[in-house]
């Protein structure tokens, strides 16, 4: 059957409402950070080689002693032309810092994101379509126990088997693998394998009850007695009168549930040694590495609005009386 | 006599819940021949609509089940088929229609898509073909702009559009019999007029019989030929429109001809319109004997101690009742 398409005007009206949800993070972000304790010239404060006339040209270069809301503005512009300033720590551009580290967290979030719907969505459907049958049953505990297990604990256990009891996946994550061709990839897939699993396995616990739920909604409604009363076949009646609808609120959920996706994910990258941008902000937190504090974070809450800029427009998309108002 | 289309004979449909048997259709015999229209009235919760999804075996199984009967179809068994010789039956031979047209139609779908779903199916046809037909019925069901309209989402009908929809879609495959629970009951009173009306001219335009499930007497004595009285899960009385108007027999059917508003009548006498006293029995636990005891005013000691058998009183005219 067809599916609907998504007004235009729908889309830009939710790109524009994009727009003061991003300059509202930034001026968060900013100030929470620029009011934090803890300074980055304090070391070179301390140390009595630089003399306070270089001390204070320093400040002044950086702008540190400039109003905040200066401050605030020529970060912005800055931001926006793609300057994210420089580490103090790691000597680099932190723009270029955050390149090199972001694409394995996309790889490894998105990834277990994948698996996670893949499990949830026909477990779930299943689950719900035979309600308190023994797969129902088996599906309910193993996704009672999914979700109760924190990530650190079920990534120690794999760890534990994998590789150190049957030596088959590595456990530190290598960024610097020197295979080529195929070998560069298997390696690659071989150490995202487990990270992948813990956030993807969590993750789909908590979605397959909330498919089920959703599915068990949906599957009394009225129009779905109808669509069986057509004679077009259980099979047709669940894919498309059932599911379709039933995944609306499930396209939400998945969304709003990002920003504990990208929690995880920090957690998970420092279990495994990931070097994605989750253990770039603990390392840089740690050395008080303002800049590159404020850009992971500027990131991962870009990465947040863009997801719910996503399930708005497939929300749009499923349910067709949204994108009419 | 010729053989009926359908012959529902003793179906028992009860539901198990967690308080017991719910003793829904408790023995229910009708029948409905070629072109006719059958009206089976009776209050809220006299299991009509339970016997309707039967007949298409849309009950959800469990709770549900046949506890006993047959729904011969054309002389054939309904109850012992698979979903999958089911599925061949629906639509195509048997359509049926519901008391609420804002949630009968899938939302997400185009109404053009959910007819042109039905008419693929049965008819073999192409999307295309299939939409261009949806469009043609969309016309026949009177709704204006079908070409345009067939594009449209169910919530951009109106309720009295939506049963149009509906009939549309019902009618898409020409079935022999189109099952309409309640089809107007939802909709305001001018609205079902319309409705009714456009049901009687589908019949004459495509020759299918017609049960009318209702609980307005008046919407039978205009558009049925014969009748069917449920009461608590039986049939009480089955007789011709004439016969059941003329010479009510089951004290229920008497009490229910006696609710009509009539319009013919003065002000003042229409307030002393009655109403049956009492409410429809538990089916959980019936009650031995005839099951409206509780609620007759003639009501006796043999008429608790079994159930009274539908016996004929007149040519085709049927009645459980003592009397
Ligand atoms: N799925 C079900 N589970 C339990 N009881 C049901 C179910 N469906 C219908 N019933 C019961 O069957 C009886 C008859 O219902 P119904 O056929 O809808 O009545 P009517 O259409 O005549 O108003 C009611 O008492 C109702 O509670
Ligand atoms: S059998 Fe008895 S109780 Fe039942 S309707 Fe007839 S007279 Fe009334
Ligand atoms: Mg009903």
């Amino acid at each position: 059957m067809q599916v609907h398409r998504v007004s235009r005007q729908y889309v830009i009206r939710k790109l524009l409402i994009m727009i003061p949800s991003l300059l509202g993070i930034s001026i968060v972000l900013f100030a929470l950070l620029a009011l934090a304790p803890g300074d980055p010239f304090d070391e070179l404060a301390t140390n009595p080689a630089v003399p306070p006339e270089v001390r204070a040209a320093l400040r002044a270069k950086f702008g540190l002693d400039d109003p905040i809301w200066m401050r605030y503005w020529h970060w912005l512009i800055a931001l926006l032309q793609g300057d994210w300033g420089f580490s103090f720590v790691s000597r680099m551009d932190v723009s270029t810092l955050i390149l090199q580290r972001l694409p394995v967290t996309l790889v490894v979030i998105g990834a277990s994101q994948i698996l996670a719907i893949a499990i949830a969505i026909p477990v779930g459907v299943l689950a719900a379509t035979r309600p308190y049958s023994l797969f129902d049953q088996i599906a309910n505990t193993f996704a009672f126990i999914g979700f109760s297990l924190p990530t650190f604990f079920t990534g120690l256990v794999l760890i534990l088997v994998f590789s150190i009891q049957l030596d088959w996946l590595p456990f530190v994550y290598r960024a610097d693998i020197s295979a080529t061709g195929w070998e560069f990839y298997w390696e690659h897939i071989k150490q995202s394998i487990m990270p992948v699993t813990v956030l993807g396995l969590f993750q789909g616990a908590a979605l397959v009850r909330f498919v089920r739920s959703s599915v068990l909604d949906v599957i009394r409604l009225d129009y779905v007695t109808t669509a069986r009363s057509k004679g077009i076949g259980e099979r047709k009646v669940i894919t498309r009168h059932v599911v379709r609808t039933a995944l609306i609120p499930v396209v939400t959920l998945v969304a709003l549930q990002m920003p504990i996706v990208f929690s995880g994910a920090v957690v998970t990258e420092q279990i495994f040694r990931v070097p994605g941008i989750g253990s770039l902000l603990i390392t840089s937190m740690l050395s008080n590495d303002t800049p590159v504090v404020m850009g992971v974070t500027f990131v991962s809450a870009c990465l947040v609005v863009f997801f719910n800029l996503i399930a708005d427009i497939l929300y749009g998309w499923l349910d067709p009386r949204i994108a009419f108002r | 006599m010729a053989e009926p289309l359908l012959d529902i004979r003793g179906l028992k449909t009860w539901f198990k819940t967690d308080d017991g048997m719910v003793r829904a259709v408790d023995g229910v015999d009708l029948h409905i021949d070629r072109g006719e229209t059958l009206g089976v009235v009776g209050e809220s919760g006299c299991g009509k609509t339970v016997t309707a999804r039967s007949v298409l075996k849309l009950i959800d199984m469990p709770p549900g089940r046949f506890e006993a009967g047959q729904i011969l179809w054309q002389g054939r068994d309904l109850i012992p088929l698979s979903m999958e010789e089911m599925d061949k039956i629906r639509a195509k031979e048997i359509a049926i229609i519901f008391q609420e047209p804002m949630t009968s139609l899938n939302p997400v779908y185009t109404v053009g898509d959910q007819i042109a779903e039905v008419i693929a199916l049965h008819q073999k046809l192409s999307r295309k073909q299939a939409i261009a037909g949806a469009a043609e019925m969309l016309r026949l069901v009177n709704i204006p702009n079908p070409q345009r309209r067939v594009h449209d989402y169910p919530h951009q009908f109106s309720g009295g559009m939506r049963q149009r929809v509906m009939i549309a879609m019902a009618l898409s495959c020409q079935p022999k019999l189109l099952i309409a629970d309640e089809p107007t009951t939802a909709l305001d009173v001018t609205i079902q007029a319309q409705i009714l009306e456009l049901m009687q001219e589908m019949k004459e335009r495509f020759g299918m019989a017609i049960m009318l499930i209702t609980h307005a007497m008046g919407v039978v004595a205009e558009t049925c030929q014969r009748v069917t009285v449920m009461y608590a899960g039986n049939v009480v009385e089955e007789a011709s429109v004439e016969a059941l108007f003329g010479d009510p027999r089951h004290p229920y059917t008497q009490g229910l001809i006696r609710s009509i508003p009539r319009v013919d009548r003065s002000a003042e006498k229409k307030q002393r319109l009655e109403a049956i006293a009492g409410t429809v029995p538990n089916l959980l636990e019936p009650p031995p004997g005839c099951r409206f005891a509780a609620r007759c005013k003639f009501a006796m000691d043999v008429c608790t101690q079994a159930v009274p058998p539908l016996k004929e009183v007149g040519p085709g005219h049927y009645v459980r009742c003592v009397l």
